[in-house]
């Protein structure tokens, strides 16, 4: 039986075959982010893969990662798509640097994984929360339900950690 | 720019200035065609062949793209009586124009065929609209979508906006530089009586208009039409016995991606504020034997005002992080030193993933904009070389161009051309 749940007026569905994200959104909703981590490299990986991409290799284990970061960059919309999310306007979309494996294996490279802003409650982040919000603002992870065995990953502003005094935003609110 | 022999893609260089486009045509751009997308495609491929002065009998291959939007290519031939000795219909939007073209020489020079028809037909205003919206938002999403559409994260400049702040984070660009952009092309439509959009716009207005996805605002982002386009590719020798010069390829790239692309485009290989033109062009320059100072025009894909910047930016038009400056140095405007979508491009004339500024850097290389321009006795344009609003858009002395595809920051396609030397 493909996992199907409604989710911002949207059905979200996940096949049977479909190994990689079952596993993936069922973590999730045990609220422990956790990643494929490949058998020969070592190294994680994000979104879920059917291989390595540094050594093609196709075995991994799943994971438990921190779900802590650093904002990299994001999507801050005011003209939404989908139905729900015009109630939502604006939102933000984080792109966000986990410090898990940041920098490697190359300068260039880390766990990016997306998400919206939440609050710490999983609901959208008001207005004068996503004015706070830049680049560089220090995150960590949520989960939003969707079904039982399915949720998403969300962020949230990080309240313990030190945050920077200007977290760069784009110049036009 | 040296062709380079430690790029394995620049081996075949025996095909540099061997094949040709030999014919182009379009439909109107407009917003409610009131025509089937079969119907567009024929009307498209009957004025590329008219401006070839080809018969059906001329052409035996066809090539098309799309994205379940549209119509496949042995239904086009069928109704034009042409007798297909190779088809293929390819999924794709943005960045396939070009890829297309290196196709169609690789058949022709396999001897499968002797001249392709490629086109691109779709009602992207009244049926499927590429922003996602309408019909599209309401489909079921399924598996990897989730990573995304999950976030209301969907539409291209959605998926892009990421890219564009971290340009202006990385490097100091600013909105105002960036919509130079949209002053410039929609500066080029007002002389493009075809063009959707011939109204020219100031920064300000720019900057001004209401925010679909930060940084973009509603002037930013293209427009949305219902067109076809259509070009026809056949060996140089053929080509020169066409009714209009061919406009010779000279290198072609084809949906050049960065090192390891994901769901989410190029997210977890960065830099995030380069893109896969930075790959492309030792390709692309290469091959040709040129480099990007060698170029007079250029058309660098304009699905948004930072699409066009990035481009011109990692191709090495300008150094890596000044972008912005070179956009708004005037540099891309007629007039300038190398104009940039001439005919007004996906801003102001109306969108067809990228065939159109193929289309127009073909005009540019004849020396046959269709502008407002009068035609002379020999049946030909007078140009005047005065680009104030409703005047010429013919650039002076065109002897190279540049195509610059892109289908997202992470894949990019491109293409330089040359007028006939001969």
């Amino acid at each position: 039986m493909p996992i199907q749940g409604e989710y911002m007026g949207m059905m979200l569905t996940i096949d049977d075959v479909d190994k990689e994200n079952r596993e993936f959104f069922r973590h999730c909703a045990e609220g422990t982010f956790h990643l494929q981590k490949g058998k020969e490299s070592g190294l994680l990986r994000y979104p879920p893969t059917t291989a390595c991409p540094w050594t093609r290799d196709r075995e991994y284990d799943w994971v438990p990662v921190e779900g802590k970061g650093e904002v990299h960059s994001y999507a801050e919309v005011h003209h939404p798509i989908q139905p729900a999310f015009r109630e939502k306007v604006p939102y933000m979309v984080l792109v966000v640097d986990l410090d898990t494996q940041k920098g490697e294996p190359t300068e260039h490279e880390a766990l990016r994984v997306a998400g919206n802003l939440v609050t710490a409650d999983g609901e959208f982040a008001p207005p004068e929360m996503i004015k706070s919000v830049g680049i560089g603002t220090r995150v960590r992870m949520v989960f939003s339900d969707v079904t039982d065995g399915f949720a998403l990953p969300q962020w949230t502003i990080d309240e313990d950690a030190d945050q920077p005094e200007n977290p760069w935003r784009y110049p036009q609110e | 720019m040296a062709p380079s022999s430690d790029i394995d893609a620049t081996a075949p260089k025996f095909l540099r200035g061997k094949y040709a486009i030999c014919g182009v045509g379009e439909t109107t751009y407009r917003r409610g065609s009131e025509e089937s997308t079969r119907n567009l495609a024929t009307w498209a491929i009957n004025n590329a062949l008219e401006d070839a002065g080809m018969t059906a009998d001329d052409v035996d291959g066809m090539l098309n793209y799309s994205g379940n939007d549209s119509v496949f290519a042995p239904h086009v031939a069928n109704d034009l009586g042409i007798r297909l000795n190779f088809y293929m219909d390819v999924h794709g939007g943005g960045s396939s124009t070009e890829a297309l073209i290196g196709i169609a020489i690789g058949v022709i020079e396999a001897g499968m065929c002797k001249a392709v028809v490629i086109y691109r037909s779709m009602n992207g205003y009244t049926q499927v609209r590429i922003g996602g919206t309408g019909a599209r938002s309401a489909v079921p999403i399924i598996g990897d979508q989730i990573h995304h559409r999950g976030y209301g994260w969907q539409s291209a400049g959605q998926m892009f906006a990421p890219t564009f702040l971290r340009h202006m984070y990385d490097y100091g660009t600013t909105p105002e530089q960036v919509a130079h952009v949209k002053v410039a092309h929609s500066k080029h439509a007002s002389n493009n009586p075809k063009a959707y959009y011939r109204t020219r716009y100031t920064v300000d207005d720019v900057v001004n208009s209401r925010i679909i996805c930060k940084p973009l605002h509603l002037l930013d982002c293209c427009v949305e039409t219902d067109n076809a386009t259509a070009i026809i590719v056949t060996r140089l020798d053929r080509a020169r016995d066409c009714k209009n010069p061919p406009a010779v390829i000279q290198s072609v790239v084809g949906r050049c991606c960065k090192p390891r692309g994901d769901i989410h485009l190029h997210y977890q290989h960065g830099p995030i504020s380069t893109v896969a033109g930075h790959y492309a062009k030792d390709i692309l320059f290469a091959n040709a034997g040129v480099g990007p100072e060698d170029i007079d025009v250029t058309g660098s894909y304009d699905a948004f005002t930072f699409t066009t910047m990035l481009q011109l930016e990692d191709y090495g038009f300008c150094k890596k992080g000044e972008g912005g400056d070179y956009v708004s140095s005037g540099a891309i405007e007629l007039g300038g030193r190398r104009p940039n979508n001439t005919s007004g491009g996906h801003l102001c004339e109306g969108y067809t993933h990228g065939m159109n500024m193929v289309i127009e850097n073909v005009r540019q290389l004849r020396n046959d904009a269709d502008d407002s321009c009068p035609i002379g006795p020999d049946g030909k344009r007078q140009h005047s070389h005065d680009y104030s609003e409703g005047g010429c858009r013919q650039v002076k002395d065109v002897e190279l161009t540049a195509n610059l595809g892109w289908a997202h920051p992470g894949a990019a396609s491109s293409m330089i051309m040359s007028k006939d030397a001969r």
